[in-house]
């Protein structure tokens, strides 16, 4: 009788084994489905915390409106695509060590997504060592510089070299000669840098003054004595959380008196809104903007369908918070590289991971990239040998607290020549 | 711009930061001295304090009653969870100095992420209770840094007074210099401890409050503030209230001038070394007593 009891209860070894079968069950459970082989699977690098989550909550917005998009139309080659969001914290080496979260733990097909250039440079090498296509939109000329190696390209945003190089004769022919920079202490600033004063100089004009200022900063003032008083236009380009303190302290500093035309890049005041008190002073001035945060009266046939995809309203807020406004020219972005993840895999005649090299060199092979819903900031024509895309750029003025479109350029007006071939580079 | 007023604009801007760092270091200073806890969590009540200052003004309409009422709820608000933190977590480590560390290192990461998670990643901005620029002949300024530096010198006479003239002043004084005599004496000191962690917590947050319609709120706000009051404090010499004021003044006028004159990078490296410079000739900090 007492037999039969004991041998009915489960021993604590038969327990603990099957708490360990249930853990190795769970933990398995990525690398049963990847065996499977359903869908795509893309690894999308977030800035979900540190100095870029501002920029990271709507990127994972928009990633997920696209995603919603590509999933209703069949997927990628007839197959269902899931992304994975993994917080990078803004951060070089956590974004190193994402990658092979993705690709090993995941078994992603492709990585999209990252902006922040110190975390592209960071990250981008082991992309390379670990063979995996990583599909940045970050704006900076390291792409196009030959920098980065052959898994990295920028199809999704044109990069600062060639946007500067487009807002250049612009603002010598409007706003003034002599110019005064002010610009964040890192590789982004220092592209606006080198490239602004040299396209200045193109035009016959001038840098007389570089101001960096570090990343981390929390306060301008003291900063903006270095101005030079006989600067004509004061070129602005700031990011992280700070950027409306910059903004408000230089208000503050040129109060009612006398000031340069002043001439930023919204990033600047990406997910601020421009009537904020304090920012009345910027009423007149003119941004750079990639795809315009105010929808323009005579904005593209696509441009209602994207804003209502990506829950944005017409001032380029979100359509249920009007006061979060949203990085609305940067985040296009991550919309457009998915649509160039979809368009190189069924070129390439994707299958699974094995054809990762076959789909970089399909994406090397585009050429143009029409408007449409598939790139709703506009047509952009694609360097297979850099890389990079290049785009149209939109210059806005503040008028009544809001940025109004003034000015569009062509893509001709970004290109310049190129500094790489990575195609003639191994994998 | 001219040697004058650029020297006028530098000495404007490093008050500015001597005073809301003054508060900061105090509530770090006090909460050492008193409970000899290593608050390493202090920068988070300086951004809690700036959190809660948004909620209110969203709450309550126009600029001025919205910072008033932040200026009274979120210092209690923040007190109340350090009084929560000090009861939950460090009274139960026995106020072990190492454990302590360690907690409050919890703690930051807490508050930080909750912050994240309850506010958001954007840096969101709550107005100034007036708008007042000074015209000067070389450049505007904001009139309400000006009065940001009159309400820490205020708030500053007030915590002094408190600890030199009130009876809870010489309750915490006494729980300092000898917490088993003090309890002999019938002092309750775990209410001295919490009331003392919730005044540390406070004043940070009144600071935040005061430079958070200069400087938005934020949930990574607290890591330089945080950095700069141990600079101070350990200059200062911990637990004394005059030292840390002196500390705040050095510190704050040498950060504006230097690095307007020079640069932010240089003005850190020599606070830093004048920190070093202090543990190796002065140990207990300028106006500290032996321990």
């Amino acid at each position: 009788m007492t037999k039969t009891l004991i041998g009915l209860t489960p021993s604590r070894r038969a327990v603990l084994g099957g708490i360990g079968a249930g853990l190795l069950s769970t933990v398995a459970a990525p690398y049963v489905a990847r065996a499977q082989g359903a869908g795509i699977k893309l690894g999308f690098q977030l800035h979900r915390t540190g100095i870029g989550a501002s920029y990271g909550r709507w990127y994972e917005r928009t990633a997920q409106a696209a995603l919603a998009r590509i999933n209703e139309g069949g997927g990628i080659g007839g197959r269902p695509v899931e992304i994975i969001f993994e917080d990078d914290a803004t951060d070089p080496a956590r974004g190193a060590e994402l990658m092979d979260k993705f690709v090993n733990q995941h078994g992603v097909d492709a990585i999209f997504g990252p902006l922040f250039s110190h975390v592209v440079i960071g990250t981008a090498p082991r992309a390379a060592e670990l063979k995996v296509p990583y599909l940045v939109c970050s704006e900076g000329y390291h792409v196009a510089s030959g920098m980065l190696n052959r898994w990295t390209l920028q199809p999704g945003i044109t990069d600062v070299r060639s946007q500067i190089a487009s807002m250049a004769p612009w603002v010598s022919g409007n706003l003034g000669k002599k110019v005064t920079m002010i610009f964040p202490d890192f590789a982004f600033g220092h592209d606006h840098r080198d490239f602004f004063t040299k396209a200045m100089a193109a035009q016959g004009g001038e840098v007389i003054a570089q101001i960096a200022i570090p990343p981390t900063e929390t306060s301008f003032t003291r900063y903006f004595p270095q101005i030079p008083a006989e600067t004509e236009v004061l070129y602005h380009v700031m990011v992280g959380p700070a950027v409306l303190t910059f903004v408000k302290e230089l208000g503050e500093f040129y109060g009612s008196g006398a000031k340069p035309a002043i001439f930023g890049f919204i990033d600047s005041l990406e997910a601020v809104d421009t009537a904020s008190p304090g920012l009345e002073f910027l009423e007149g001035t003119h941004f750079w903007e990639a795809h315009n945060r105010v929808k323009p009266a005579d904005a593209g046939e696509h441009e209602a369908a994207y804003r209502a995809a990506v829950g944005v309203d017409d001032n380029g807020a979100s359509v249920s918070d009007a006061a979060d406004v949203a990085t609305y020219s940067h985040m296009f972005s991550t919309w457009e590289t998915l649509s160039v993840i979809k368009a190189g895999m069924e070129a390439a005649g994707y299958q699974g991971p094995a054809d990762r090299q076959k789909f970089v060199e399909a994406v090397e092979a585009m050429t143009v990239m029409p408007y449409s819903l598939d790139f709703p900031q506009g047509d952009k024509t694609f360097n297979g040998k850099t890389h990079q895309a290049f785009g149209h750029q939109n210059i806005s003025q503040v008028q009544g607290g809001k940025l109004v479109r003034v000015h569009t350029t062509s893509i001709e007006d970004g290109l310049y020549e190129d500094a790489v071939d990575y195609t003639t580079m191994s994998f | 711009m001219a040697f004058g007023p650029f020297l006028l604009l530098a000495v404007l801007e490093g008050l500015v930061s001597a005073a809301v760092l003054a508060l900061m270091a105090l509530g770090l200073s006090l909460v050492f001295g008193v409970m000899r806890v290593v608050n390493v969590a202090h920068g988070q009540f300086f951004m809690l304090g700036a959190v809660v200052a948004w909620f209110v003004a969203q709450a309550v309409p126009g600029a001025t009653l919205g910072w008033i009422a932040a200026l009274v709820v979120a210092p209690l608000v923040v007190a109340g969870v350090a009084a929560l933190a000090d009861r939950l977590v460090l009274k139960r480590l026995g106020y072990e100095p190492e454990a302590t560390i360690v907690a409050t290192i919890g703690l930051l990461y807490i508050f930080q992420q909750a912050a994240l998670s309850l506010f958001g990643p954007d840096a969101r901005p709550v107005e100034a209770p007036f708008v007042w620029r000074i015209q000067l002949p070389w450049f505007g300024y904001s009139g309400y840094k000006l009065f940001v530096v009159l309400a820490a010198i205020v708030i500053l006479l007030g915590v002094w007074r408190l600890m030199t003239h009130s009876r809870a002043g010489l309750v915490m004084r006494a729980t300092q210099v000898d917490r088993d005599t003090a309890q002999a004496f019938g002092i309750n000191v775990d209410r001295v401890y919490a009331l003392t962690f919730a005044l540390g917590a406070g004043l940070a947050a009144v600071a935040a409050v005061l430079i958070v319609p200069i400087s938005q709120a934020h949930y990574l706000m607290g890591g330089d503030p945080l950095l700069l009051s141990f600079i101070v404090v350990i200059i200062g010499g911990l637990g004394s209230l005059r030292g840390t004021v002196v500390a705040a003044l050095v510190i704050g006028l040498s950060d504006g001038i230097i690095s307007m004159f020079f640069s932010p990078t240089l003005a850190k490296i020599i606070a830093t070394l004048l920190v070093a410079a202090v543990l190796v000739w002065r140990p207990q900090g300028l106006f500290g007593a032996r321990a």
